[in-house]
């Protein structure tokens, strides 16, 4: 697929053509600017390609209608370098939200949202507020959010991004155990230690046109 | 439970930016108020109409001069026309009692005048009060008259200014309309900004659309609602006062307001005021969160 951006002068992803299996744990890597976001932001129809076809989920992204949209995210769990938490709620009142916000009731997350912070080992943690924890915690209330519907697919976005190295190496962890649940794992990255050390799939991004795409690869 | 999360998110939202949304009832209050005050006046110029020409009469007053066989072959000649239903005949001290009855505030000029100084007439009811001008050419020239006064002359006058202030109120209402939409478009997006977070978070989890804006525009709906509830207050509030006061001494002139006809006008009140606003808030809420 390609896409330009409108005043761009040249494509931000030219002639790109991927497939990824389900329960795959792919990095894309290469510098800022190769067009390794435009993907993830395809993949969440924020923006469509001008030619060739999205494809999530076996249903053809590009041809959706906006409305559908919001139910089709529902599949989708996403983890951003920023977080994107809500600063006056809890970890639980958190993760609550992007239930209760789909229209599940009080009581489902009850049941659901301690398992998922356990999960990410935020036990005990539940009534803190963000700026009572730390990033590496604060990145695992997020990731508790994105997988707490049990999405068919995990986005992250530079997750790591804004942490430590051994802070990283444990959200990395965290993200290996939920692919193991079967949840096909995308990362956009930049850290070469994380991508040497996982030793998973890499797919290497330069100037919109893809340069490596290696099963066990390394950031080279 | 959501509907309980969208109320909440109202009261919050609208407790927020109190300031912005007290400004936006006042302009509402002002804007129905007048689209109310201006649908009764239409409704009762309507009323007033059918009263009053109904009712109206033609006086052809005769000079004092008239000699008996004028006024007879006039007689004659009026009872015989097919556009007059009916006619009357008033000799001066018949127009004279009509005097002291009229003036009996002053017996001064009732004192000054005497019954020989008032004219005889005769009053004229048409099939057709809009026939005036056919009655005028007919006997204008006629021996012995003085002058031929049309009563829905005057009325046309009268209805000229209800349908001036009729017309004012709408303008007025019109332009408050303006200026309650704009400030629902900012109130709203305030209200979207101070929820970006939110708003962000909810659409990355794929909350469905509705459920985004229903916040937003049940806020301005509930603001457009409490402004008509402001306006139906003020238009009763205008008839309490105007019943007491020197209003009421053109309660003969103007066939009165019930207070039926005020509560019946609050449904059109309300139904524009939450329309206009929840239309306002959507547009805005496409233009400004997407979604």
């Amino acid at each position: 697929m390609t896409k330009t951006y409108p005043k761009a002068s040249r494509p931000s992803l030219d002639n790109v053509s991927v497939s990824i299996e389900k329960g795959e744990f792919v990095f894309f890597i290469g510098p800022s600017g190769s067009g390794k976001s435009t993907i993830i932001k395809m993949l969440l129809h924020e923006v469509t390609p001008n030619k060739g076809r999205v494809i999530v989920n076996g249903k053809d992204v590009t041809s959706m209608r906006s409305w559908k949209r919001p139910h089709f995210r529902r599949s989708i769990g996403c983890v951003f370098q920023d977080f994107r938490l809500l600063p006056n709620r809890t970890a639980y009142e958190n993760v609550a939200f992007a239930l209760e916000v789909i229209g599940k009731t009080k009581a489902v997350a009850r049941r659901v949202v301690p398992e998922v912070l356990e999960l990410v080992g935020l036990g005990g943690k539940e009534h803190r507020y963000p700026h009572e924890l730390s990033g590496g915690e604060q990145q695992r209330v997020a990731v508790a959010r994105a997988f707490v519907n049990r999405p068919l697919i995990l986005l992250a976005d530079e997750p790591t991004g804004n942490l430590d190295p051994d802070t990283s190496i444990e959200i990395m962890r965290l993200l290996d155990r939920i692919n193991r649940t079967g949840t096909t794992v995308v990362m956009v990255t930049h850290d070469s230690n994380i991508v040497n050390q996982m030793r998973r799939r890499v797919i290497e991004i330069e100037s919109g046109r893809i340069v490596r795409d290696q099963a066990r690869g390394v950031y080279g | 439970m959501r509907m309980k999360y969208v109320l909440s998110e109202v009261l919050v939202g609208l407790w927020r930016n109190v300031t912005m949304t007290i400004a936006m009832i006042i302009t509402m209050a002002v804007s129905l108020f007048m689209l109310g005050g201006s649908g009764l006046l239409y409704q009762k110029v309507g009323d007033m109409k059918d009263l009053y020409y109904e009712n109206v009469e033609v006086s052809i007053f005769l000079k004092t001069d008239v000699n008996d066989q004028q006024r007879t072959d006039l007689q004659t000649k009026l009872e015989a026309d097919p556009l007059i239903k009916e006619v009357t005949y008033v000799d001066k001290t018949e127009a004279y009692k009509r005097f002291q009855q009229m003036y009996a505030d002053a017996p001064d000029l009732v004192n000054a005048v005497k019954p020989d100084q008032l004219p005889e007439s005769f009053r004229l009811t048409l099939n057709n009060p809009e026939q005036y001008k056919n009655i005028y050419d007919e006997y204008k020239a006629s021996e012995g008259i003085d002058t031929i006064v049309d009563q829905s002359k005057l009325l046309d006058k009268v209805f000229g200014v209800l349908t001036g202030f009729q017309n004012g109120a709408l303008a007025i209402a019109i332009v408050m309309a303006i200026a309650a939409l704009l400030l629902v478009a900012n109130t709203i997006q305030v209200a979207a900004y101070s929820k970006r977070r939110e708003v962000a978070v909810m659409k990355l989890v794929g909350a469905s659309n509705w459920f985004i804006q229903a916040p937003f525009v049940l806020e301005a709906v509930v603001a457009g609602l409490i402004g008509s509830i402001l306006g139906l207050i003020a238009l009763i509030t205008l008839k309490t006062v105007a019943a007491g006061s020197s209003m009421a001494a053109l309660e003969g002139l103007i066939t009165p307001i019930s207070w039926s006809e005020i509560f019946l006008t609050f449904p059109l009140m309300a139904a524009v005021g939450g329309l206009v606003s929840a239309v306002t808030a959507w547009v805005t809420l496409r233009f400004y969160l997407r979604v």
